[in-house]
């Protein structure tokens, strides 16, 4: 746990880089600190392993005050990433993540096992290790990057938009590879970003910085976009709030709606029924034990209800997608409903606008 | 000129009627009026050098001091400490040695400041002390420069150690000194002291050069030989390609930013 308080940094010429700063980092989350430049997030993040030395206030790590721990002593148990990553050009891969526990003292088959386990767990492939960064594409570089700052195990990490250099479809890539990889080693993590929608993503907490290093908001995701505590922090969300919100609930928190569901080999008659009485001229077909097939306008129905000649949804949704992506396929589609299916073909019900709005509303509800 | 005297000298006989010793005497006195300069220049200009680009202060003021002795020419400062020390070595090392420390001192101050500030960074953020950042990071980054520079130095001293005739010692000066003063223009003899041992001071120097070339290679890092060899010849490996491209761009971004 990473406990901020009061803390201040001034610079010799007047400057307030961070002003006041009361900040609590629950031990295994990831919080993301945001805010446009000259916020002081870099600055912050900074302090905690005495980059930067605070010039007013305590920060303690697990109850010790920083200033109280030698500075290299400190670094050592505290994994750093930064943007441009560092790596050591005369170094490769392997010595690269090798440098901190060669520097508290690992004897050599140690290091040889816990380099080749990182260099799997990280995702990068075979044969890198001997590889000089030069020869590396910027993704694996990245990755080369949090592995050395993952070499010793440290119970927190410090990261300045550790994804900050790589093209965008890499960068998506990296973070669910990062947010799988902390869901298994529950690392305290303080993430520098000034993308508010990496922190969306990342963070189980956000705090949003003005400049001058004044905290405006400090909540889960999902609070401040539902709640934004003021202007500032709106104008910062930006547009598109409802969408970013939706991205963040999977589909499973939301009960589907069965439907105007027919089996295979139903009368048209009672197919057209069980349309109306929901007040819709279309159907869902389903299969023995609810297998998808498609749905069917009423009026194009064969009778008995076939489930060949039925049109195919051109987008279904699963349990972990997200309700933005229920709402594109909602969107997308003719009948103006997303179908939720589980193990590829198994019909779970049908996601409607109306269910989406509602989830946004009960969703703020819950919380005021 | 007088060929037929030039294989017995360089064999090692003495150069007939001139007291010139043979060639053999010449090169060990020659090789050993630039070795040890060499060696001081290397112990004064590397520490003062490393110290002074690690911590970032004071390196302008090391290089222009090291400039000054330059400024003064190798001939003045050679006669200044004989007239000082009189007789022997001593002259011939003073003066050789502020010659070679200047690029040494120079070069190491540079490669190492020019350290990219992020992989500094990088290295203090995990828990490198100062001294693990300059042993494990300054220095094998700064290598290639660092060579480049005693190459510099080393040619400069072989040339340059010839002056140590002129008050009287020996070296491949020797020829050199004797031929210009019984004079050329009359003499086939002093002609043929005078362009063989300049020719040998040259292929001397080009040796020395290649020599520490080789060293460089077995000093230098892999990992920054490689990259210094693909950038001679202006093609990136495969597949770094893009990554390169990419890191450049954002490295010249914030140079201009």
């Amino acid at each position: 746990m990473i406990t901020f308080d009061a803390v201040r940094k001034q610079y010799p010429d007047g400057t307030v880089a961070v002003d006041d700063l009361d900040l609590q980092v629950e031990e295994g989350d990831v919080v993301v600190l945001v805010g446009p430049s000259g916020c002081g997030k870099t600055t912050t993040m900074r302090m905690v392993n005495r980059m930067i030395e605070p010039t007013g206030g305590t920060i303690t790590v697990d109850g010790t005050d920083i200033m109280s721990t030698d500075p290299v002593k400190l670094r050592r148990d505290i994994g750093y990433v930064i943007q441009q990553i560092g790596l050591f050009p005369h170094r490769t891969t392997a010595e690269n993540i090798a440098t901190v526990p060669e520097l508290v003292g690992w004897d050599r088959s140690r290091i040889r096992e816990r380099v080749a386990e990182l260099i799997d767990t990280v995702g990068l492939p075979d044969g890198v290790a001997d590889r000089y960064p030069h020869q590396l594409s910027g993704g694996q570089r990245q990755r080369v990057g949090v592995a050395r700052a993952l070499a010793t195990d440290p119970p927190v990490m410090l990261m300045d938009e550790p994804f900050g250099a790589v093209d965008p479809i890499v960068r998506g890539r990296l973070q669910d590879e990062f947010l799988r990889l902390q869901a298994e080693v529950h690392k305290t993590i303080v993430f520098v970003t000034h993308d508010i929608d990496e922190a969306i993503k990342m963070g189980d907490r956000i705090a949003i910085l003005s400049e001058g290093g004044v905290l405006q908001q400090y909540e889960t995701p999902a609070s401040i976009l539902a709640h934004p505590a003021n202007a500032f922090v709106e104008d910062f969300l930006g547009e598109e709030r409802g969408l970013k919100r939706l991205s963040l609930i999977p589909v499973k928190e939301v009960t589907a709606d069965r439907g105007p569901v027919v089996t295979v080999g139903t009368n048209a008659t009672d197919a057209r029924e069980v349309a109306r009485s929901q007040g819709a001229d279309w159907v869902v077909i389903v299969g023995d034990d609810d297998t998808l097939r498609g749905w069917s306008w009423t009026d194009e129905l064969a009778d008995p209800v076939d489930g060949d000649a039925a049109k195919p949804f051109v987008t279904q949704v699963e349990a972990q997608d997200s309700l933005r992506t229920a709402l594109d396929a909602l969107v997308s589609s003719w009948t103006g409903v997303a179908v939720r299916v589980s193990g590829g073909d198994r019909y779970e019900g049908l996601l409607t606008r109306e269910l989406l709005t509602a989830e946004l509303h009960d969703d703020a509800r819950a919380r005021l | 000129m007088n060929w037929e005297h030039v294989l017995p000298w360089l064999a090692g006989q003495e150069y007939p009627n001139t007291g010139v010793p043979g060639v053999p005497t010449l090169l060990y006195e020659h090789l050993l009026y630039v070795v040890v300069p060499l060696v001081l220049a290397l112990a004064i200009a590397i520490p003062v050098g490393l110290w002074v680009g690690h911590i970032g202060k004071g390196g302008t003021l090391a290089i222009n001091i090291a400039n000054g002795g330059r400024a003064i020419p190798s001939l003045g400062i050679i006669i200044i400490a004989f007239i000082a020390f009189s007789a022997g070595f001593i002259p011939v090392y003073i003066t050789l040695t502020a010659m070679a420390i200047p690029p040494i001192l120079t070069n190491t101050y540079v490669g190492v400041r020019e350290v990219d500030p992020e992989i500094r960074d990088a290295a203090a953020g995990m828990g490198l002390s100062g001294w693990e950042i300059l042993r494990g990071v300054e220095i094998p980054m700064a290598m290639p420069v660092i060579m480049a520079g005693v190459r510099t130095s080393a040619v400069q001293v072989v040339a340059t150690a010839t002056l140590a005739a002129y008050i009287g010692l020996g070296g491949l000066g020797r020829p050199i000194f004797t031929g210009l003063a019984i004079g050329p223009q009359f003499n086939p003899d002093a002609k043929t002291l005078l362009v063989v041992a300049c020719i040998l001071v040259a292929i001397l120097a080009v040796l020395t050069e290649q020599l520490l070339g080789l060293a460089e290679r077995a000093i230098v890092p892999t990992g920054l030989m490689r990259k210094h060899e693909q950038e001679r010849r202006g093609s990136p490996p495969p597949g770094a390609a893009a990554a390169d491209t990419a890191q450049r761009s954002s490295e010249q971004s914030a140079v201009s930013a």
